[in-house]
């Protein structure tokens, strides 16, 4: 059953590097994150790579594996043909510290800029009451587990490092999104969304969408209805009148997914 | 004296994941500067894996439950060895922990009156757990993280702290080195909370991650601080078995108390040929009454697939053993033929998820195959109940890291509880610590420190020596097969003995490359820490001879009522070189707690 697998593995630091050949045995069932360990553990020593639970929870061990962006703990060796050769690289979008560890601050510090959930004062822990349809749209977003694969494939800083100061990127676009949907939250970001975070950067090519390993719709459930609800505040002169500090919770009319065109008529 | 990074803070949190983040809002609320320190990036720490969710008597589902029966839940799950107080403390606050989780943004799944559901498990009488789907832990990390992160608490990702200091018999910091730099750091502090989870790396087959390394549990030893109950550790009787690269990870406890079954290759529901004595009132005897159970909790007993971990973790061993087991050497967790597949995917997302991409099982329409898994250890450092300060002034211990909330086995759901409860009890514990000393804050040693730079570095300074990837799977092996699920003296002493000759290796070991994010460095250091509780958890197994919970010895299969008004505790030897054990009686529970149980508590 087990086979001798061909891997290329990137082996550098912020200096450079090169793709290295190696040629390690593995075993039927086995993952990439397998092979990789096993490079370690018999070749490599001192091969360079974050991983935590090997189980696709806690979104460590995130890489391109020819070329696409992948949690190597759920990418099975089945998928790919015995004579292939696997080659395992960074994710790109991130500065390399060393193999394939990647310096991935950045998102702590868009992280730090959230403005926390901010429940009613008066309301006393113990006493929210919210119905599972309420939650249920945030808590689609809550399903993330931070491995950032779609920060590192988000075009907008992919390739432009001078927009990572102005754009949060997809992660955080559905961290606040969850909070605009949270049926207790009090506070209004949608203006720091447009203004401070870059949510118009964002051309809906949904990126972002196919590789998460979560299967979290991204661009359909957080950044589009994200969009409506921003652009209606800023040109909607009735709705930013009557506002609240957060309005109620409506359905909204999806955007046209071929156009990414948004229906203005509809909504507020 | 070298020139490394130094900070001053006046509580240190070592690990990041629910007990650390809980301990450092704790401390940080209550004024003091509070640091975290953690050997991975943030949101990544174990707690992250826990599935099932929070124990807390909340009431929501069942207006019958409450603290009290909480209590005798765990103390029952435990045998009675827990430390009362803490399964006290823990019953007790665990509600207003949950609640607190919701009020920084958690979002938990609802009853039909919008509070908050809560689900089944083993061992409690009522449906208890506090739950997000199967994905309860990460929903409690990312909120513990996002509160941290929006109150302003300082965090050190991916540091690993290598040792304590003392000043006298206080403990005056820690030090460490930055894993991506492989640069030292000191951090100066009166209080240093520990918080770094288990150890059950230690073992072949866990569903731990490579962080739970015993590091809190071997900073204490050598601090001075003893651990108690080390011989308790607990397999998860439900990891996964095929295909070989996945062995041990969790399958979690939710899939038997959302309807679950267990099965051996002959098809039969074997849990009711294993219900013991201790359990029997309380457990249904046929299948008719456990499936009526799910529904009416009042008039029905529990099905016996919700005994607690320990009984139903031997049992398939037993299964396994008498040849009845599954082609991978496990047996069935059956839900696909009793529960929608719409029921299952809404309520077992990440288990739908974990089969079906890593086993290529669709667990809506073919049973799991599944087998025991190290999980958990019940042992920890020795803490005061309602401070968590160890026997070291200034040193504190909360969640996995910390000893006697679970006694000799947990409960499936009381770990959460346990890291809210005691985490902040901790925290803020330290920072009023902290603000009691602060006129004579202890100090770090210029020597200290530059010891702790040279033992650290000795690995490179070897040539020729051994790959720390080869001793660790020989450790792993070691304890697997002589200090398992089932233990022998013969096989325990067998284990203490390549025990001896590991530390000769674990001296001796030589790593490749340079300082910079070197994994075979990194476990290097671990290995100590590794091979100390490996010894604790071999001391103390051999020491205990009977058999209670997580701690089964073939040589002695009765639970014995002598043993279970002693603790055994480990500490190091006068010439460090190795742990001795030493007894002390159980704390004497109150008469008014007492009462709780029908045979008044013995």
């Amino acid at each position: 059953m087990g086979y001798d697998l061909k891997m290329r593995v990137w082996r550098g630091d912020e200096n450079g590097g090169e793709l290295v050949d190696f040629t390690v045995p593995v075993e039927e069932g086995e993952v990439v994150l397998d092979a990789i360990h096993r490079l370690q553990a018999t070749q490599a020593g001192d091969l360079a790579v974050r991983w935590n639970c090997k189980a696709g929870k806690c979104g460590s061990c995130s890489a391109e594996i020819n070329g696409r962006p992948r949690l190597m703990c759920m990418t099975r060796l089945s998928v790919f043909d015995p004579a292939e050769t696997v080659t395992v690289t960074p994710v790109r979008t991130f500065p390399v510290i060393r193999d394939l560890v990647t310096d991935v601050s950045f998102n702590y510090e868009k992280a730090k800029q959230v403005p926390a959930f901010s429940p009613p004062a008066d309301l006393k822990p113990g006493e929210y009451r919210m119905a599972q349809v309420d939650v249920e749209r945030s808590q689609e977003f809550r399903k993330c587990i931070e491995c950032f694969l779609c920060q590192n494939v988000c075009h907008v800083i992919r390739d432009h490092d001078e927009n990572k100061p102005a754009f949060a990127g997809p992660r955080f676009f559905i961290r606040y999104a969850e909070l605009d949907m949270h049926p207790l939250d009090t506070v209004d970001r949608k203006d720091m969304l447009r203004e401070e975070q870059g949510l118009g950067f964002c051309n809906i090519t949904k990126c972002c969408t196919e590789v998460c390993p979560e299967h979290i719709k991204i661009t359909d459930n957080a950044i589009i209805p994200m969009k409506e609800r921003v652009v209606d505040v800023k040109f909607d002169p009735w709705t930013k009148f009557t506002r609240r500090r957060k309005s109620p919770e409506q359905p909204r009319t999806p955007a046209n997914p071929s156009t990414g065109e948004v229906d203005h008529a509809q909504g507020a | 004296m070298s020139e490394i990074e130094r900070h001053s803070y006046d509580v240190v949190v070592i690990g990041a994941g629910g007990a650390g983040l809980r301990a450092a809002i704790g401390a940080h609320e209550a004024g003091a500067r509070t640091a975290v320190v953690c050997k991975s990036l943030l949101g990544k720490a174990h707690t992250v894996m826990a599935e099932g969710g929070i124990a807390a008597a909340m009431g929501n589902v069942w207006a019958e439950d409450n603290w009290q029966v909480h209590f005798r839940d765990t103390m029952r799950g435990g045998k009675m060895l827990n430390h009362w107080r803490m399964a006290q403390l823990h019953a007790q606050e665990a509600p207003d922990r949950v609640w607190e989780l919701e009020s920084w943004g958690a979002l938990f799944d609802r009853t039909k009156e919008g509070k908050i559901s809560q689900r089944d498990f083993g061992g409690h009488r009522y449906a208890r757990l506090a739950h997000v789907g199967d994905r309860t832990g990460l929903e409690m990390i990312r909120t513990l993280q996002q509160r941290a992160v929006a109150i302003g608490i300082d965090v050190f990702m991916e540091c690993t702290i290598t040792e304590l200091f003392k000043d006298g018999d206080r403990i005056s910091g820690a030090f460490g080195y930055w894993r991506e730099s492989g640069r030292f750091i000191a951090f100066e502090a009166p209080a240093v909370i520990l918080a770094t989870g288990g150890i059950g790396k230690s073992f072949k087959v866990t569903s731990n991650s490579w962080e739970y390394t015993g590091d809190g549990h071997a900073l204490a030893m050598e601090a001075g601080a003893p651990l108690v109950n080390m011989e308790f550790v607990q397999f998860h009787p439900t990891g996964m078995v095929w295909p070989p690269s996945v062995r041990g990870i969790l399958v979690t406890e939710s899939v038997r108390g959302d309807g679950g079954v267990l099965r051996n290759s002959e098809g039969k529901r074997f849990m009711f040929d294993y219900i013991p004595e201790f359990f029997k009132a309380e457990t249904a005897d046929t299948e008719e009454e456990a499936d009526r159970w799910y529904d009416d909790h009042v008039n029905n007993r529990r099905p016996p697939e919700l005994l607690p971990r320990d009984e139903v973790a031997r049992a398939i061993n037993s299964e396994v053993k008498a040849g009845r087991g599954t082609p991978h050497g496990g047996v069935y967790l059956d839900i696909a033929s009793r529960r929608s597949a719409e029921f299952i995917q809404k309520r077992l997302p990440s288990m739908y998820h974990q089969f079906k991409e890593l086993a290529d099982v669709d667990i809506t329409k073919e049973p799991m195959e599944i087998g025991p898994t190290c999980h958990y250890v019940m042992g920890g450092v020795e803490v005061d109940p309602d401070t968590q300060m160890s026997k070291v002034p200034g040193l504190y211990a909360a969640g996995e890291v910390a000893g006697g909330m679970h006694g000799a086995n947990r409960l499936g759901g009381n770990s959460l509880g346990d890291l809210l409860v005691f985490g902040k009890r901790a925290g803020e514990d330290a920072a009023a610590y902290a603000a009691r000393v602060v006129s004579s804050r202890p100090k770090i040693a210029d020597e200290s420190v530059t010891a702790a730079e040279k033992s650290a570095l000795a690995p490179f300074e070897r040539e020729g020596g051994e790959n720390p990837y080869t001793v660790q799977r020989d450790l792993q092996e070691t304890m697997h097969n002589l200090v398992g699920i089932i233990r022998t003296a013969d096989e325990v002493t067998q284990a203490l003995s390549r025990i001896e000759e590991f530390k000769g290796r674990v001296a001796n070991l030589s790593v490749e490359g340079h300082r910079q994010y070197n994994p075979g460095w990194h476990l290097s250091i671990d290995l100590k820490n590794m091979l100390l509780v490996s010894e604790c958890i071999a001391r103390a197994a051999l020491d205990r001879k009977e058999s209670r919970g997580g701690h089964t010895r073939d040589d002695y299969p009765a639970t014995d009522p002598s043993w279970g008004k002693v603790n055994v505790l480990c500490r190091l030897n006068d010439a460090r070189t190795g742990v001795e054990v030493f007894h002390q009686d159980l704390p004497e529970m109150p008469d008014d707690l007492k009462q709780l149980f029908d045979d008044g508590g013995h």
